[in-house]
């Protein structure tokens, strides 16, 4: 069996693994292999033909593609290895990779490795929708691939569940394609996408956005007919009573975003429960020396930019720790958990010696009006506060403290409300 | 005009069983149905269940068929390399009156001639699977109940029956049949055919089929069962088919492992008048774990990757007619198969075959049956060197298209070849299960289409998830600008 060696390998080609790549490079590694199994690099950046990207990273507004091909030029000066059409199907605990490719199974065996597989979205069967099983209904990503990169119509009278960013975003995409959009459907009681989004696509075009309703049936036998929903009563049911019937031919889903971490498992890191992803410290390392973990794998972001961000930080690790420059975290060090208010924290270990400031990304629970965020040792002292004028659980918070003493502590962020602070 | 000896009509596991048992023949057979593929009814959605029949009416038709099936799978499954797995089950009484309700059950057993089940105190019930719940109070070991892929035993029995020279015409649904003097007119929309035989194994719908020679002495109505399908990381460990004790409309909820490692959790029995209520519904999929958690308390619909549901015909009057007619030589109505014809099947395609031989088929066997058939080499289960060897014979086996299941180019591009072959998403998913697993076609949800696009040379605007009607596409992004 032929293993190939390297010094660092980035499995995936999205923002993250680009930026991995690049920075890896940067900081010294020279063998650097970038894995891809899709034909083209950039990951779900070619298919988000909207502005919205690069505006801290670049501080310039541009499309998802423009904003991809900024940083596949950069990759593409450099000498790394990029191997597209090549599938990671499995990574040990030791670091060694195997995938498929045309040429056959591959292997190889890095002294690091950056994981950047994305994310990919939840269905129809995750959350138990009901009725009929129609052609026409698909994910709102799918559908974006469909518009944006094969020049395809999924439906022309569309309904939306879930209010996440590309569901709002693809409400607008199919109004300016002359579909008709009847409605976005979502459960919970505030939009599950940027404000930003509300505005710009659903608002600006009078499309009805119902908040607090589930779907009740699903219509058509061979493609959808049709789509109940109805609102939801104090204690979680659905009332029948309030039952809204609208006829569509197509359903698109945006009802979350997981975390990709099939291989994450494979190599036994520690995932976090609430975010999905890898448990990792401020160098983005995850529970197993030598692994790291940038982007959506880690946790699903808003904002690309925070993403690009990330994974230049993996990357630099990635590089140090294959010249044997960067420990692992161990067992006994700082942690960092969500508290009362917070829904995710990234990083959730501190490591090494606190050398300067942390950046931490959190997201609220609940949309909040003038909340306080404070972090708090375990002598429940606070060492670490900001004030919001709106947190939104949408919204990503990234706020960087300074100072914090990395030794076998505990910290806590939490998040209180004028309401109840 | 070609005139077949046979005519099937229906191609679900009991059309496409009988279909393979003729194709050994010297006979001309074909099979019709409605759907654009084989196995699209029924058969496609039930518990995957191999039974034994210990629990079966004692003295029916549907005991004998069910009891004489079971022990065909060994040599069938490996024959056709169907996936088959004799798991065994595991009866759980949790409750007094279920307790007392299990000597009735064993009697049952034995006057089904099934005699090897196996009385187990609690004890040993949570030795065999620590994963039921601890308020078990004894249960009963079912040796034989086993599981199956149902959607490729259906596959393969057509797809051995076509190697033999049966033919299959798919989205041809049946509006008329008449009989005149010594043969039968079966009519649909797409034409016409002239058989000497003509079987009904129509399912859900054979009572229509048969009231058109004036037969109707019978309906049949929907029962319907939802089911939830759980991820195969999910933490159920359980390893037998665990089954309630039944009551008296149904076998009851149960929590089976499936072939490919998921878990299948339900089915409801909700008695409907509608034949195409095939939609699941938030009070059935909540009755479903509500049911299971009593038997496997880790079972939660968190873990759930999808739901389907499946209609069981059932009779009014009731059981198993396998029946021919006096006035109608020639014409076979298998009828009544409501909840036990996956595992029945292989038995009635025998029976059935009798019957016609009865009424003056020819018996004569071919010399040169094909009995093997081989399945699409699986790239997931092939060990390094064999994926090796894959992809340099095929480098399509290098392009992993379904993620979740690890499906390849090569294995789809095979499933469409194939007669009778994929010709549409559900199809393929069938087949080799890209799109199966826990994304649900996220991913593969634009490439496969592509790849059906290419291989049927249609545009990929014509593509459908199961045949006309259900495109996945509605024209292109320019279409509806003005
Ligand atoms: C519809 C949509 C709209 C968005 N809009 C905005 C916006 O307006 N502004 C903004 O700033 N951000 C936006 N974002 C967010 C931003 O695009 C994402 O946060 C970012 O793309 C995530 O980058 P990533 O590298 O982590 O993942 P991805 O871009 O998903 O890349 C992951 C890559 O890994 C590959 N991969 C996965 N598994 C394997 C494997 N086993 N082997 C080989 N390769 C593998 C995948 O093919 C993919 O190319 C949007 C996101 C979406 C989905
Ligand atoms: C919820 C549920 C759970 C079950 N669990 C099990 C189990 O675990 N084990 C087991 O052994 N059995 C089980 N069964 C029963 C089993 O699925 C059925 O008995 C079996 O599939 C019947 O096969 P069939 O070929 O008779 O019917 P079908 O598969 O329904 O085939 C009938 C075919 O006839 C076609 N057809 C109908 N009308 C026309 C027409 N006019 N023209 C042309 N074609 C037509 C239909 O399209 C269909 O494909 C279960 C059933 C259900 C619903």
């Amino acid at each position: 069996m032929k293993k190939t060696n390297c010094d660092v390998a980035v499995i995936g080609a999205g923002p993250a693994g680009l930026a991995a790549a690049i920075s890896a490079y940067e900081n010294g590694a020279r063998d650097v292999i970038l894995i891809e199994r899709d034909k083209y690099l950039g990951g779900i950046l070619q298919q988000c033909i909207h502005n919205g990207f690069g505006i801290h990273v670049l501080g310039e507004d541009k499309t998802g593609p423009e904003y991809a091909e900024h940083f596949i030029q950069q990759v593409e000066k450099l000498p790394i290895n990029c191997l597209t059409e090549t599938m990671v199907l499995d990574l040990s605990e030791n670091l060694t990779i195997q995938a498929s490719s045309k040429q056959g199974i591959l292997h190889i065996q890095p002294k690091a490795v950056v994981l950047a597989m994305g994310c990919r979205e939840r269905t129809r069967g995750a959350i138990a929708l009901p009725g009929k099983r129609p052609a026409g209904i698909m994910t709102a990503g799918t559908a974006q691939r469909f518009i944006n990169c094969e020049g395809y119509l999924p439906g022309k009278k569309i309904l939306i569940l879930g209010s996440g960013d590309i569901g709002m975003i693809m409400a607008r995409r199919l109004h300016l394609e002359g579909a008709q959009v009847q409605a976005v459907v979502e459960i919970m009681d505030c939009i599950g996408g940027l404000s930003r989004n509300l505005v710009q696509c659903l608002q600006d075009f009078d499309i009805p956005l119902y908040l607090r309703h589930i779907i009740t049936d699903i219509r058509g036998d061979k493609r959808v007919e049709g789509v109940d929903f109805a609102p939801l009563g104090d204690e979680g049911q659905p009332q029948l009573d309030k039952k809204i019937s609208l006829d569509c031919d197509t359903l698109l889903l945006s009802v979350g975003l997981i975390p990709e971490n099939e291989l994450s498992k494979k190599a036994g890191i520690q995932l976090d429960k609430i975010t999905g992803g890898p448990i990792v410290d401020k160098n983005f390392h995850t529970s197993v020396p030598g692994i790291f973990a940038a982007g959506n794998v880690a946790q699903v972001f808003d904002l690309v930019d925070h993403v690009s961000i990330c994974g230049m930080q993996a990357g630099k690790s990635a590089a140090e720790y294959a010249r044997g420059e960067l420990e692992h975290f161990s067992e006994s060090l700082s942690k960092v958990k969500a508290g009362p208010g917070v829904g995710t924290v990234l990083p959730q270990v501190l490591s090494g010696p606190a050398d300067g400031p942390l950046k931490f990304y959190l997201r609220a629970r609940q949309v909040t009006r003038k909340a306080l965020l404070q972090l708090r040792n375990s002598q429940n002292e606070v060492v670490f506060k900001k004030k919001f004028r709106t947190v939104r659980p949408a919204e990503m918070i990234s706020v960087t403290a300074d100072n914090l003493d990395c030794s076998a502590n505990e910290y806590t962020f939490e998040l209180i409300g004028e309401d109840n602070g | 005009m070609q005139i077949y000896d046979v005519a099937i009509i229906g191609a679900g596991a009991v059309g496409t069983a009988i279909a393979r048992e003729l194709s050994k023949l010297s006979i001309k057979v074909v099979v019709v149905d409605r759907l654009n593929d084989v196995g699209g009814d029924a058969s496609k959605s039930n518990s995957a269940i191999i039974h034994t029949g210990f629990d079966a009416p004692p003295d029916s038709l549907e005991s004998r068929m069910v009891v004489n099936a079971n022990p065909l799978y060994d040599k069938l499954c490996c024959d056709l390399d169907i996936p088959f797995k004799r798991t065994g089950a595991v009866l759980v009484a949790v409750t007094e009156t279920e307790e007392a309700e299990l000597p009735s059950i064993m009697a049952k057993a034995h006057a089904n001639h099934v005699d090897d089940l196996e009385m187990l105190s609690a004890k040993e019930v949570l030795e065999l699977e620590p994963a039921v719940t601890p308020d078990v109070r004894g249960g009963l070991l079912v040796p034989r109940e086993s599981i199956i892929d149902p959607f490729l035993f259906v596959v393969a029995l057509a797809e051995n029956a076509t190697a033999n020279g049966t033919e299959f015409l798919t989205g041809w649904e049946v509006s008329n049949l008449t009989f005149n003097e010594n043969e039968y007119t079966v009519e649909s929309p797409k034409g016409e055919i002239t058989a000497k035989f003509v079987v009904n194994a129509a399912g859900l719908f054979a009572d229509k089929i048969s009231s058109f020679l004036g037969i109707d002495d019978f309906k049949v109505h929907p029962r319907r069962g939802q089911f939830h399908i759980l991820d195969k990381a999910a933490p159920i460990g359980t390893k037998r088919i665990i089954l309630p004790v039944p009551t008296k409309v149904s076998k009851g909820k149960i929590c089976t492992p499936t072939i490919h490692g998921n878990w299948l959790i339900g089915p409801t029995a909700e008695e409907l008048d509608d034949k195409t209520a095939t939609q699941s519904t938030p009070e059935g999929l909540s009755d479903i774990v509500a049911g299971v958690v009593k038997l496997v308390p880790g079972v939660d619909a968190r873990y759930a990757i999808t739901q389907y549901a499946g209609l069981r015909p059932v009779r009014t009057p009731g059981g198993y007619h396998l029946r021919t007619f006096e006035n109608l030589p020639g014409f076979l109505e298998l009828s009544g198969i409501r909840s036990t014809g996956l595992t029945s099947s292989l038995a009635v395609a025998r029976y059935g075959c009798e019957k016609l031989f009865k009424m003056g088929l020819s018996n004569k066997y071919k010399k040169h049956f094909v009995s093997k058939r081989q399945a699409i080499p699986c790239f997931r289960e092939a060990d390094e060197k064999a994926r090796n060897k894959l992809i340099k014979q095929n480098p399509l086996y290098g392009k992993v298209i379904c993620r979740c299941e690890t499906v390849t180019e090569a294995e789809i591009v095979e499933a469409i070849r194939r007669k009778p072959g994929a010709t549409d998403l559900d199809g393929i998913k069938r087949r080799v299960r890209a799109g199966l697993g826990r994304c649900q076609g996220g991913f593969c949800g634009m490439r496969t289409p592509q790849i059906l696009a290419r291989e049927l040379d249609i545009s990929i605007e014509e593509v459908t998830k199961k045949g006309t009607g259900s495109e996945i596409l509605d024209g292109t992004t320019k279409s509806l600008r003005a």
